[in-house]
């Protein structure tokens, strides 16, 4: 199964991506034989029912999780191919793939802005840079007032606007988001949705976000569906083709 | 920017706990340590202060603190003309309780030869030497009797004329300072009503025997007090110490009294030996023992609260993997978690068993070497504590972040 952008500058190549839990009886194929190419600069949403295989895909993408078959590239990169990883997988990750889920998944005894500057540390950066651009990011994403507060004093929102300015710090060519509106309302969830559209577009960056949330869908350059595992086009309620 | 400090920040209030919690339990350590050299000092706090060169006592007997030892005091006379010596005197030493303001009072008492030895070597911390030979007392301060108090032992009463401060027997007793013969008064000291009996013993036996049938002036003497009858002799004494003359190898006296067949001599270093290797070294062991248990008991407990302190890092680590974080950053984040809760556990142990320590009814004596052993300890304790935490946060895999 096959899903490519129209976009000739590909910043993710996945091919024949397949992943199998368990083994004889209880043997689970979470993702078949998935194709998919997304471009710098575009938002691709991936919808489909739980348990379609979406999250085990981004996981798959993010180096989380090693697909079982499959050849996956990244910025031109290969980083998985021949059932093992060739890249240092951890450096690769700090590097190049910015992470947004659910939960916005904050280090609770770090404050805003030092989530954002840890994920720059950890990437050799020097701390005074690392704090200029946390401070920047945070700006940019709306929650800069709130730079010196820790994770549980902000709202959900804001800790994923901070979530999400913590996965753009290392300028990544790919973000991942996994249902990044799902504990927020629609308003809320409409401005993290407009602000993956605007990281993407601004910062050049591929971003494929799984979601639920089939009102905010116009906001993505294309979307995916998943089921049972496979991946393919979809066409969204709004007539707009993927 | 440091991790395991801004987590610390962040839990402060379970960390100064867990902190007070380690440091009293490395307090119990120090204080082990403490008490051990305690021991020896109190063992051999006299030997060292009393300035002699060579002890004198009972045949085959390991006195006058390891083991009784009864020897003549004529001794002292017959040592006193042998080459070399510049002085002997002799040296009693027992232990009595007795009761004051209804709380029990236990006293190491020692006797002082005078009018050779006034007790002018003793710490004194207030009042002055013996400056009479009867009815005065030089106390330890840890006795709690002011200068001036008077002391009733045996028949007579005493009067506190100078003050020492940490003088105490071996076995902990606080010393108390006599002229031989007041220590010998009370040491001997006998009731009338057993002195009479005694007499009327001793005027039994004599009654029986041939001496006593011929010589009626024998069984008047049994009669009479136990001094005026030369066979049998004064009381006897514990030691007799000897100080040699300026020059003279103490080894030289001492080869020549260990030919006498009547008494054992042993060096300064010799008596020390005996109190060190005889009193104290099972205490030392079993002191020892209890120390070892108590570090690998708090190297325990740290492992269990820096595994408890992971435990519920899971999720933040798991989430630092998948961000890229490198091993080294989350190594970090638990070990200098564990030195610095080591390092605060130690000088909270510091500070309180300064504070507390004086307190022990023993002598506690922390030195320098033995304080930075036992840093070198909890460095090390910590380092392995941390072991089972950090195997713990290595196993981590980072899609634990999507659970």
């Amino acid at each position: 199964m096959s899903v490519t952008s129209r976009n000739g500058d590909a910043v993710l190549e996945a091919s024949n991506l397949t992943k199998i839990y368990g083994s004889g009886h209880t043997e689970v194929v979470a993702v078949r034989d998935a194709t998919l190419n997304v471009a710098r600069g575009e938002i691709v949403a991936l919808l489909g029912p739980s348990g379609a295989g979406k999250s085990t895909l981004l996981t798959l993408i993010g180096m989380i999780l090693s697909p079982n078959t499959g050849r996956i590239v990244i910025g031109g990169e290969t980083v998985f191919d021949h059932h093992r990883a060739q890249v240092n997988v951890r450096r690769f990750r700090r590097q190049h793939l910015g992470f947004v889920f659910q939960k916005a998944n904050l280090i609770p005894f770090l404050t805003a802005v030092e989530n954002v500057r840890l994920a720059m540390e950890i990437n050799d950066q020097s701390s005074r840079a690392a704090k200029r651009r946390a401070m920047e990011l945070l700006n940019y994403l709306g929650v800069g007032e709130r730079a010196d507060h820790l994770p549980s004093k902000l709202s959900g929102g804001e800790q994923q606007r901070v979530a999400v300015a913590r996965a753009l710090a290392n300028h990544p060519s790919l973000i991942l988001a996994d249902e990044p509106t799902a504990a927020l309302d629609s308003v809320r969830g409409r401005q993290v949705m407009e602000l993956f559209c605007k990281v993407a577009h601004e910062q050049n960056a591929g971003v494929i976000v799984v979601t639920h949330d089939h009102r905010a869908l116009d906001v993505f350059d294309r979307t995916l569906e998943m089921e049972d595992g496979k991946l393919r086009d979809a066409v969204t309620t709004s007539g707009r083709e993927s | 920017m440091n991790l395991a400090s801004r987590d610390i920040r962040h839990n402060f209030g379970r960390f100064v706990l867990t902190t007070i919690g380690l440091g009293l339990l490395l307090m119990l350590v120090m204080g082990m340590g403490g008490i051990y050299r305690g021991l020896v000092q109190e063992a051999t706090l006299l030997v060292d202060r009393i300035d002699t060169d060579v002890w004198v006592v009972q045949k085959d007997t390991r006195g006058p603190f390891a083991e009784i030892s009864r020897i003549p005091a004529s001794l002292e006379d017959r040592i006193r003309a042998v080459p070399g010596v510049l002085s002997s005197r002799a040296f009693v030493s027992t232990t009595i309780q007795r009761e004051r303001n209804r709380q029990p009072l236990r006293i190491t008492v020692q006797g002082l030869s005078w009018p050779e030895d006034k007790g002018q070597w003793l710490p004194l911390v207030a009042g002055r030497a013996l400056g009479q030979a009867h009815y005065e007392m030089i106390a330890d301060e840890s006795l709690k009797l002011p200068i001036g108090a008077r002391v009733k032992l045996a028949k007579d009463t005493y009067t506190v004329v100078g003050l020492t401060r940490g003088m105490s027997s071996p076995s902990g007793d606080s010393m108390a300072f006599f002229t031989l013969h007041d220590s010998q008064a009370i040491q001997f000291d006998l009731s009338g009503e057993a002195v009479r009996l005694e007499r009327a013993a001793r005027y039994g036996r004599a009654r029986q025997i041939d001496l006593g049938r011929s010589q009626p002036q024998v069984i008047e003497r049994s009669l009479g007090p136990s001094s005026a009858i030369p066979a049998l002799g004064p009381p006897a004494i514990s030691a007799v110490l000897v100080k040699v003359r300026p020059g003279v190898d103490p080894n030289q006296v001492q080869s020549i009294i260990a030919k006498w067949p009547d008494v054992s001599v042993y060096s300064s270093d010799g008596q020390r030996d005996l109190l060190v290797s005889g009193i104290v070294d099972r205490s030392r062991r079993q002191l020892g023992l209890f120390r070892i248990l108590l570090i690998i008991v708090s190297a325990i407990i740290m492992a269990l609260i820096l595994y408890t302190l992971t435990l519920d890092k899971l999720h933040d680590i798991a989430m630092l993997k998948l961000m890229g974080a490198r091993n080294s950053v989350i190594l970090g984040l638990i070990m200098q978690q564990a030195v610095l809760l080591g390092a605060l556990a130690y000088i909270v142990a510091y500070i309180i068993g300064q504070w507390v320590f004086p307190w022990f009814p023993r002598r506690v004596v922390i030195i320098p070497e033995d304080l930075w052993m036992l840093a070198a300890v909890v460095a090390g304790i910590s380092v392995l504590a941390s072991v089972l935490g950090i195997a713990k946060a290595l196993s981590v895999e980072p899609n634990e972040v999507l659970a």
